[in-house]
């Protein structure tokens, strides 16, 4: 009996300074842990012009400019509070279009404008029909474009 | 009934869907199988063994 | 002798009362699983999104799930196996692992499927899906120690401890979504506020998910009278030998 308590206390005890010491690194790690930065991260950090990153945010609404003649194309990247205008020459994913979410990987170029040289884009929590959707944005009420929405 | 040939397309996604649920059932089945398998061979080595045993009456 | 015996009690109760119970759950397993098809496939409508790719959602969500539950499983298995050194506890944690490793899988490759044409990308390096990695390994770490030594329970030692070290990367991937910036979504099911899931689509996804639990349940009883019948072998062996050789023991 006390040797089986002896093993559970044992045990217990192990996990906890386990779990401490995950957290832990987990903290000292979190820099390197975080996929992409959005533009208010990305411009507290101040980045140096062509350092590579990755910039996550939704598509600015009406943002998207194609070029004529090439697959270039232009757009705004924001979380809300800051944005960065977008280039990028290439073939964008399905799923990228107004206030989706999208990860651009590249750099930033001395006017403050990110190259991009791959885009990715990011889908929300929300699964429905589309005739909900559209009821919802009839209604304004929306879920998945106001609130406490992740970028 | 809805439309064969629209379902099968998946709305242009037919490649992704149907290979995403082939390699599922893929794995499944094997894995069934293998599992239904170990154990038929495994009983059979037991019989053998209980057979084997100097215990006439295993249990 | 008598802790023999006794060692045989729990399985023998085990499998006595598990082994009746097979059939009910794969009839259980089939029926959510065809029911699940048919409502994913046919009876729900696409997403407003994503269009018919989200059907990969049924299968993809469910595989992670059980793939995250099992190994939840393992390390309560090998926390009793360490502490109440209960015979069974071993027995079902060595079983679980392979099927386990199995949904792991599943949950990658369709993941990575479903990824390409949404993403943009067959695979990215977020915390998300490199800790779902890290369980694979964990799972193939697991099996690999457990064949690593001749003497069983050296390996079967060395084997619990991995699990249970291996447990703190459970809430890692649940939260990785939250916790990090990644590029897959945050959950959909289990998260503040109730399920972000409209009714027509959580009902394929609740019968898959039903499904491949009932599935992987009948699986971990098949597996675990098969190595429950491979120790009786060994047993009955050693005592054959024991019996032609008796100046050996």
């Amino acid at each position: 009996m006390t040797r089986k308590r002896q093993r559970l206390i044992g045990l217990l005890s192990a996990g906890v300074v386990l779990g401490v010491a995950a957290t832990l690194v987990f903290q000292a790690l979190d820099d390197t842990l975080v996929f992409f930065y959005s533009p208010t991260q990305a411009a507290e950090r101040q980045f140096r012009p062509g350092e590579a990153i990755r910039l996550g945010g939704l598509v600015k609404a009406e943002s998207v400019q194609h070029s004529d003649d090439s697959l270039k194309v232009w757009f705004v990247v924001t979380d809300g509070a800051n944005e960065v205008t977008v280039t990028f020459d290439g073939i964008l994913p399905d799923l990228f279009r107004d206030e989706q979410g999208v990860v651009a990987e590249g750099s930033f170029l001395p006017d403050g404008t990110f190259a991009a040289t791959e885009v990715l884009a990011r889908h929300d929590e929300n699964y429905m029909p589309k005739e909900v959707a559209d009821a919802l944005r009839e209604q304004g009420m929306f879920v998945g474009e106001d609130g406490e929405k992740s970028y | 009934m809805p439309d064969l040939g629209a379902f099968l397309a998946m709305g242009g996604y037919a490649g992704y869907v149907w290979s995403a649920y082939a390699i599922t059932a893929l794995i499944l089945g094997l894995l069934v199988v293998a599992s239904l398998r170990a154990r038929r061979s495994m009983r059979s080595s037991l019989d053998e063994a209980e057979q084997a045993s100097p215990r006439r009456r295993a249990r | 002798m008598a802790k023999a015996l006794h060692r045989l009690a729990n399985p023998a109760r085990f499998l006595r009362i598990a082994s009746p119970l097979l059939p009910w759950i794969a009839a259980g397993a089939a029926v959510c699983g065809g029911l699940g098809l048919w409502f994913g496939l046919v009876g729900s409508p696409p997403d407003y999104q994503q269009g018919d790719a989200a059907r990969i959602m049924y299968v993809h969500v469910p595989a992670a799930w059980n793939a995250l539950a099992g190994y939840a499983g393992l390390a309560v298995a090998s926390a009793i196996a360490l502490v109440w050194r209960h015979p069974l506890a071993l027995v079902a944690a060595r079983c679980i692992a392979p099927i386990g490793a199995c949904f792991t899988v599943i949950a990658i490759a369709t993941g990575s499927i479903w990824g390409h044409p949404m993403w943009g990308t067959w695979w990215v390096w977020d915390a998300r899906l490199t800790s779902v990695v890290v369980l694979l390994f964990l799972y193939l770490g697991y099996i690999a120690l457990l064949h690593a030594f001749d003497e069983q329970e050296t390996g079967e030692r060395a084997a619990t401890v991995l699990a249970l070290i291996g447990a703190v990367n459970l809430p890692v991937i649940k939260f990785s979504v939250d916790w990090w910036n990644t590029l897959h979504q945050p959950a959909s099911i289990l998260r503040f506020g109730g399920p972000s899931i409209d009714p027509a689509m959580l009902l394929p996804l609740m019968l898959m998910a039903g499904g491949f639990t009932l599935l992987f349940a009948y699986l971990v009883i098949i597996r675990m009278q098969t190595e429950l019948a491979r120790r009786r072998v060994m047993a009955l062996r050693r005592a054959a030998l024991a019996v032609s050789q008796p100046g050996d023991a």
